[in-house]
């Protein structure tokens, strides 16, 4: 009989613990579809029979498609913009002698554990005293800084997965700084840009609590699921609202690790040829 | 060679990384169409030295000049240099068309004649069907040709190589050293070839310069620096060597006699450098200078008797291993392997140690 190593061994309660962890995590999410398709205005067993009316009525509501329209809005650009200066960071972080680099980049992933509510009212009290009226610029400018230290975090394994020998072959073949960047630099991280937009679009576009201390008149789609919580009557259409969020949002995440491990296999293969 | 003959002149170049001396005081002229190669061990300064001359370090002081013109203001990208890279840096995103045009985009030429230069360039590396292949669909030799077409392509006045065969395996780094060498010729660019294979480096340059520490210890022909190294470090990196101390007994216009430990007197011609009576040196030779027989040798030549200690058979030819009275290591004595002249002793027999006086080298000792 062969004895197999303890490392490569199937590990049962190891298995057993995964399942676990997988069913605590998503079946309190699954409730949500499941009920979204409930044929009552209240969330309890039994369930009483299949609609799909709490979907139709959503799609006929003007405030759905505005408040949607600003999600979209404000996630697009805190996407671009957080992502732009993502590979600018993670360019620096990767390819300069920085002194201090450790604290730097410790710093600049803060945003990532330091509770929102904090970020929040700092930034209330910053822009009340600056003046600055409450806008979806302001939810914007929230956003961006919880939205850098993800498109960092993408990034940096990108920027660390290609020899920066590459570049320089690029300088030495006559081209500049920036011809560098455009011909080579952007499409060796080009997946990893791209997972960074979809993450940091993802990132904003469910963000509530920023958006709660700093939305003004026109709220984003988080704010306006917050607002219909008030009206019992409203529950169902928020629980469908809740689940095309939530597949939405899987599906953009799972997309962009899809597009950046599909890269990365792509350049460890070309690694190891 | 002079200064104004120089088309590379590196000139009190110094480099320091933080508090370490990377490059020591470094002066060296390279000739216009040469072969040229920095040989050393790692950490010797090498790479540094062939980065400065691509721009990708600046020396701390000194000046490099291409051509006649400094280089010290001269961004990489400016420079009429080309490097080949040690990782042979293939752009993985563009096929093998694309990355030998690379460089061709300033140039601005219409698409016809852009295809032919990059034709031209697959034909001399002898891959012409590879065009339209990826970067990651090419094995290590074939991405070393494409990157030396795409630096050649550019027609640069100095083409760079950092260690280009290294990642080769033994008889694709053979084949690829002479085509390499070839290439040198037909192209007639001046070539600055970084190694730590001094085999290589002997069999590809025109010169050498052996560098230590950040500093060079001989620039010399191939030949000149096996035959005739000027010192104890540059005679053992190269080759075997077999060191005997000793002291100048005599030294006149004939020549000069050394007592060398283990030798007795060894007479060299008087061209082996300025000794005077009572120096210690080293006398060095090298193992296939050495003869070996089982009968005391015809007179004229250097003789030493001593004990065959080990033999090993290497085909083409034997390595032995000879001690000899008043020396701690052996002796190593390498021979073809010839039908006449066959070796009858055993291990542990009596053996004959021959040479001529031209055989032996005398270096400082250290």
């Amino acid at each position: 009989m062969r004895v197999e190593s303890y490392i490569r061994k199937p590990n049962r309660p190891l298995q057993l613990y995964a399942v676990i962890f997988l069913i605590v995590l998503y079946v309190p999410v699954l409730f949500l579809p499941l009920f979204s398709f409930n044929d009552s205005l209240y969330v309890r067993f039994p369930l009483e029979g299949f609609t799909t009316r709490w979907y139709i009525d959503l799609f006929q509501r003007d405030a759905v498609w505005n408040a949607l329209w600003n999600s979209v809005r404000v996630g697009a650009s805190v996407a671009v913009i957080s992502t732009i200066f993502g590979i600018f960071a993670a360019k620096a972080i990767t390819r300069y002698r920085l002194p201090g680099k450790g604290p730097i980049v410790s710093f600049i992933m803060l945003p990532l554990v330091v509770p929102l509510i904090i970020f929040g009212v700092a930034l209330l009290v910053l822009l009340s005293q600056l003046g600055v009226p409450l806008s979806l610029y302001t939810v914007a400018i929230g956003h961006l800084i919880i939205c850098l230290p993800f498109s960092i975090a993408v990034l940096i394994p990108r920027f660390e997965g290609f020899d920066a020998s590459i570049e320089e072959a690029s300088a030495d073949l006559g081209e500049n700084a920036w011809w560098t960047f455009w011909r080579v630099t952007l499409p060796m991280v080009g997946p990893g840009v791209l997972s960074s937009l979809m993450l940091t679009f993802t990132v904003s576009f469910d963000e509530f609590i920023l958006a709660f201390f700093l939305t003004g008149t026109q709220p984003t789609l988080p704010m306006y699921i917050w607002g219909q919580l008030r009206f019992p009557q409203e529950f169902p259409s928020v629980l469908a609202l809740s689940s095309l969020i939530i597949v939405t949002s899987f599906i953009i995440v799972f997309l962009g690790q899809w597009i950046n491990s599909g890269a990365t296999f792509a350049a460890n293969k070309e690694k190891k040829a | 060679m002079s200064r104004e003959s120089a088309f590379i002149s590196i000139q009190n170049v110094e480099k320091y990384f933080g508090s370490f001396r990377a490059i020591d005081n470094v002066s060296m002229d390279i000739g216009h169409g040469e072969f040229f190669s920095l040989l050393g061990a790692s950490g010797c300064g090498k790479t540094t030295l062939l980065r400065m001359l691509a721009g990708f370090e600046n020396p701390s002081s000194g000046e490099i000049f291409i051509d006649g013109q400094p280089m010290s203001e001269v961004p990489p990208h400016m420079r009429p240099v080309n490097m080949v890279f040690q990782s042979y840096a293939i752009f993985p995103h563009l096929n093998v068309r694309d990355n030998i045009a690379y460089g061709l985009r300033k140039q601005k030429l219409p698409k016809a004649k852009r295809n032919e230069m990059v034709d031209e360039m697959l034909e001399l590396i002898k891959l012409p069907d590879y065009g339209d292949r990826k970067a990651n669909e090419l094995s290590g030799g074939q991405r070393q040709r494409i990157a030396l077409a795409r630096a050649l392509i550019l027609r640069p006045k100095v083409l760079l190589l950092d260690e280009p065969l290294g990642a080769l395996d033994k008889q694709l780094r053979e084949q690829m050293q002479l085509e390499l060498r070839q290439l040198q010729r037909t192209v007639g660019i001046t070539f600055v070839f970084v190694t730590h294979d001094q085999e290589e480096a002997l069999t590809l340059s025109d010169r050498i310069a052996v560098m230590a520490q950040g500093r060079v210890l001989q620039l010399d022909s191939p030949s000149g620096l096996y035959e005739r190294p000027k010192s104890r470090d540059v005679a053992s990196f190269i080759g075997t060597m077999n060191f005997f101390e000793g002291r100048v007994k005599q030294a006149n216009g004939t020549g000069i006699t050394v007592e060398a430990q283990g030798l007795g007197q060894v007479t060299v011609p008087a061209s082996e450098g300025n000794w005077a009576k009572g120096d210690t040196v080293h006398l060095a030779m090298r193992p296939e200078k050495l003869a070996l027989s089982d009968e005391e040798p015809e007179t004229g030549m250097g003789r030493a008797r001593g004990t065959l200690q080990n033999a090993a058979y290497l085909g083409e030819r034997s390595h032995y291993f000879v001690k000899l009275d008043g020396l701690e290591s052996p002796v190593a004595v390498s021979a073809q392997n010839r039908f006449d002249g066959e070796l009858l002793a055993s291990e542990g027999g009596d053996v004959w140690l021959s040479w001529r006086d031209s055989a032996a080298v005398i270096l400082p000792a250290s």
